[in-house]
């Protein structure tokens, strides 16, 4: 009965029967989600937060609140996603002959959920928040070109986000991976509301990546400080210019396919149908025009971390910096033109393959370039092993590992032979976790003092470390031999009893990567807690090159007191060494900022109804976000904004703070970098 | 008062003022809006993309030659072309100071040609129904109205944002902010201009060849 | 100020551009209506003149010429055009293949 009433014409398709209750994992993941929810809104009401909440993080334009708000929700999903993770190894190392724990449709969701997550959720919101972080610092601008489109990309991302969370809790979600493969994503092959969960949470990302990608490349080309050429500029930014540029172009083709896909399912037209003359392969040709570009989205940033990170603890200028910048926009410019390799199979002529083949393998060139840039930048410097180098070692050598295997992909033969098998499973997760994640995991490790002003403690990244590296080579070395072994792919149970030890070890490396992430959580909290002991206020830890480093940590809102001159490439080491850094300012001038503003949340949850709308049906809900968000904006265009102004006083006050704890520190030489003698001032006579 | 744009003396070529109305970072925002428009501009390139490989599939639906008539088409060119030149004279208006009766009118008279665009557009969709030319019927259909319609929802939304800078004129006048919007609606108008243009060569022309 | 010799000059540029505009689209309508050519012959010539227009209209609606101060929106456009065509000519590249091996 009271189905029904749930079930009444104001709530679309929506009713209790969402709930999961049929499956105890399900339920289970569900009530975490809620107590979770629960909790963290329970514990800001208990301190009585929220006020300082919406000032201070959501309606905050500034660049690098933006960032760590980015990075957190990267982290959150994460933290699912590699959950998801650990399930589906434990159940294929159960599910030999028998049927697991979980259902197939679990199964399913499992790895749509977690292909989707780590993309677009994980992926793409910690590098965006990464760039939003460090790169205006490094060009030495005060914040982005569009402050305030910058937090309304964060939180149509963070929409998205929430739309993914939503649906662990008024199930199901999509079974059609991360890619949404038509036919099988259309109404007549997936009836329930699980693709449209995907259509609307990718949508909304997509949305926000794109104008991510405008703001960010604006930003490079029109912000930059005096003297700072493009190329003067750290290779971080040059990565975070090519990546802007790959999210400008390639996401049309994601927003496209999804919103074919969507008229589709929503009003019957024939895209991607088996039948009304519809072509399958036109979705597949999109995504991937979109899905290559894409890959290479989430890898050049990671690039760009560990070229900073290479030549900082080695103490060398970056060794072939020019090569390194062709090499990027080489990458950016070749990812346009190799989609077709991730259908190979898909049955046009062999000469498409062979072309495509070639252009594929032609990619492994600025590749390799790099890499021998990076063993060159360290090849005879004074390297030290902190825990931010150690992901940048583990991620040369398993890089190298995955670049292999996806050349011998390029061959389209031999992608015959292993495809849509674990073979493939294993590569692009050898491509992404070290140049991905690890970059990423190592940007958070060596900027973090700067953004809250203490270190992370190196014990439990070292630890984290260790067991992130073995469990991703446990986890991921026996899908290769499972792949040729024939193994399919995305199977919820497996038949053959040879694949049990290898499902076994890979199960174990699961387990050791979930440890990993244990071992990220506590690094933070014992940080915390000994933050004291860590702090590095003066704000140069790792004696680093570029402009980020020449502020106090964390930076003052404006970043910089007065927009420094630059010179030449590492720039603020080149200030040290002559002894130009920390210019004392007489004089101080009245700096003018963007004013906080509420268009940001308010797009996200209109954003957030919208799609929760349309995907359960809920007419009057969709049409009200969708009218709401256009007259936000249309309203948001008559507010007259003239920026807030930071006084000379206020600057000067916390310029002479900052002084002071310059004059009071120590320098310190390399060798203590990692203990509490480090207070932020690089000791450059050494 | 130390603004955080520092490389914005070089002047933005969007950026069609004069010299003494033009502020530094309004390049910036010039710049931002073009490298929007060609993401946009991939947008529509993909959707004729879909169009060209789905326009052959008619599933015994109608095909292009039963559905398509070229005068209508010949027509709605006509107001689009010369909404952009209503466009441009309102353009010259501002950047001229030529009063504001000049730009409001020709803004009033851009808006009228987009809305007639508009609603001669709605009566071929109308017209296409009656013909039991559907979306859901084909393919080619399918993709017809995936690419056409798109381009409908930017000028009506185009509409929208004139109206929005009558009204701002009205109550603010001329000052940096108006500037720079109308400039940008004026880049969005004549883009969705060529849109247009590759829209009636590639779908009507060809599909009644 | 350039008062009244700018306001002719750049009202001469939109003058141009929809005699220009005017003339190309009606040209390729007048081509189709009366189909006096083959239609590939057609297709061709209504393809060079919408490219044509595109040029018209970049040129005098939107300003873009080859000065130096004008490269950055320029080379956009064109970097633009490259990614647009390998979408565009691989996508049909793929597709036309596979239709042709599935006829």
């Amino acid at each position: 009965m009271r189905i029904e009433v749930l079930a009444g014409p104001w709530l679309g398709r929506l009713s209790l029967s969402a709930l999961p209750t049929d499956s105890p994992v399900a339920a289970g993941a569900a009530l975490v989600a809620v107590l979770g929810a629960l909790g963290v809104a329970g514990y800001i009401t208990a301190k009585g937060r929220w006020g300082y909440l919406w000032r201070e993080w959501f309606t905050s334009v500034d660049h690098k609140r933006i960032g760590i708000m980015y990075v957190v929700l990267a982290l959150v999903m994460l933290a699912r996603a590699v959950i998801e993770a650990l399930v589906m190894r434990l159940q294929q190392a159960d599910a030999i002959n028998q049927s697991g724990f979980i259902s197939a449709e679990h199964f399913g969701q499992l790895f749509s959920t977690h292909g989707s997550i780590m993309i677009f959720f994980m992926a793409m919101p910690f590098l965006t928040g990464v760039i939003n972080y460090v790169m205006p610092l490094q060009i030495g601008a005060r914040d982005v070109s569009f402050p305030v489109l910058n937090s309304i990309s964060l939180m149509l991302t963070a929409a998205g986000a929430a739309l993914v969370m939503i649906s662990l809790v008024l199930a199901p979600f999509s079974t059609g991976g991360w890619s949404g493969y038509a036919p099988f994503t259309e109404l007549r092959f997936s009836p329930g509301v699980g693709v449209d969960y995907w259509i609307w949470a990718v949508t909304l990302s997509s949305i926000g990546s794109t104008l991510t990608g405008i703001n960010f490349a604006v930003t490079i080309y029109k912000k930059r400080a005096p003297g700072m050429h493009l190329f003067r500029m750290p290779l971080f930014c040059w990565t975070a210019l090519c990546t802007s540029i790959l999210m400008i172009f390639a996401m049309p083709a994601l927003t496209v396919a999804t919103a074919l896909l969507a008229l589709d399912r929503y009003l019957g037209m024939h895209f991607f149908t088996s039948g009304g003359g519809g072509n399958m392969m036109v979705y597949a040709n999109l995504f991937w025009l979109f899905g290559h570009p894409e890959v290479y989205i989430v890898v050049l940033p990671s690039f760009g971390v560990f070229s900073e990170l290479f030549s900082t603890f080695s103490a060398k200028k970056l060794y072939g910096y020019t090569s390194l910048v062709l090499a990027t926009m080489t990458i950016a410019v070749l990812s346009f033109t190799v989609w077709l390799h991730h259908f190979f199979t898909m049955g046009q002529s062999a000469h498409i393959n062979a072309a495509f083949g070639i252009a594929t393998m032609l990619i492994g060139i600025p590749t390799g370039v790099k890499v021998y840039d990076w063993i060159l930048t360290m090849f005879r410097g004074r390297v030290r092993f902190t825990t931010p180098l150690l992901w940048g070692l583990a991620f040369l050598v398993t890089f190298v590992i995955g670049g292999l295997s996806g050349i011998l992909l390029a061959i389209p033969p031999v992608d015959f032979l292993v495809h849509n098998t674990t073979f493939l499973v294993a590569h692009f997760h050898n491509m992404l976790i070290p140049g991905t994640l690890f970059g990423m995991i190592a940007a958070y490790q060596f900027w973090f003092p700067k953004a809250f002003g203490f270190r992370l403690e190196e014990r439990w990244g070292r630890v984290a470390f260790g067991c992130w590296v073995t469990g991703f080579y446990l986890a991921f070395m026996p899908l290769y031999v499972l792949g040729l072994e024939g193994m399919p792919r995305r199977s919820a149970e497996v038949f053959d009893e040879a694949f049990r030890p290898w499902l076994l070890l890979a199960a174990g490396g699961a387990v050791l990567i979930v440890l990993g992430m244990a071992a990220l959580v506590l690094q933070l909290a014992m940080s915390i807690r000994h933050r004291d002991r860590n702090r590095v206020t003066v704000g140069d830890p790792w004696d680093g090159r570029s402009l980020e480093w020449s502020t106090s940590s964390p930076p003052p809102e404006y970043n910089f007191a007065e927009v420094p001159e630059v010179e030449g490439r590492d720039a603020f080491w080149t200030m040290k060494r002559s002894g130009r850094a920390y210019p004392a300012l007489d004089r101080y001038a009245p700096i003018l900022l963007p004013e906080n503003s509420a268009i940001g949340p308010w797009l996200g949850v209109l954003g957030l109804a919208t799609a929760f709308g349309l995907v359960w049906r809920i007419g009057w809900m969709a049409g009200l976000g969708t009218a709401g968000a256009l007259f936000a904006v249309i309203g948001w265009s008559f507010v007259r904004r003239s920026g807030r102004t930071v006084g000379e006083r206020q600057v000067e006050r916390t310029e002479t703070r900052w002084h002071a704890a310059l004059v009071a520190a120590v320098p310190v030489s390399r060798e203590h970098e990692c203990d509490p003698r480090n207070r932020g001032l690089a000791d450059v006579a050494a | 008062m130390s603004v955080g744009s520092t490389t914005g003396k070089r002047r933005h070529p969007g950026l069609n003022l004069h010299e003494s109305d033009a502020h530094p970072s309004d390049g910036e925002v010039m710049f931002g809006f073009w490298v929007f428009m060609m993401s946009d501009a991939v947008l529509f390139a993909l959707l004729f993309a879909v169009y060209a490989s789905l326009g052959v599939n008619t599933a015994g639906g109608p095909g292009p030659h039963d559905v398509f008539e070229l005068g209508p088409a010949a027509m709605e060119t006509l107001l689009l072309l010369l909404s952009s030149f209503t466009f441009g004279i309102a353009s010259l208006a501002m950047k001229y100071r030529r009063g504001m009766a000049l730009l409001q009118g020709m803004l009033a008279l851009t808006l009228l040609l987009g809305l007639g665009f508009l609603g001669l557009e709605v009566h071929d969709f109308a017209t296409l129904q009656g013909k039991g030319a559907l979306p859901q019927v084909s393919a080619f259909l399918s993709a017809f109205y995936a690419l056409v319609p798109t381009h409908f929802l930017h000028v009506s939304l185009g509409c929208v944002w004139i109206v929005v800078m009558m009204v701002q004129l009205r109550m603010s006048g001329l000052d940096r902010t108006t500037r720079t919007r109308l400039l940008r609606l004026g880049l969005f108008w004549h883009f969705l201009d060529i849109v247009w243009v590759m829209i009636f060569s590639f779908v009507f022309l060809r599909g009644m060849l | 100020m350039d008062g009244d010799g700018g306001f002719r000059r750049e009202l001469r540029d939109y003058v141009v551009g929809l005699v220009l505009a005017l003339g190309l689209s009606g040209a390729a309508f007048a081509l189709v209506a009366w189909d006096p050519w083959p239609a590939r012959t057609t297709l061709g010539v209504v393809a060079a003149l919408a490219v044509l227009q595109l040029v018209a209209h970049f040129r005098c609606f939107l300003h873009i010429d080859l000065k130096q101060s004008h490269r950055d929106d320029l080379q956009l456009i064109l970097f633009t055009a490259v990614i647009i065509g390998l979408m565009v000519a691989g996508s049909l590249w793929i597709i036309f293949n596979q239709n042709q091996r599935m006829m």
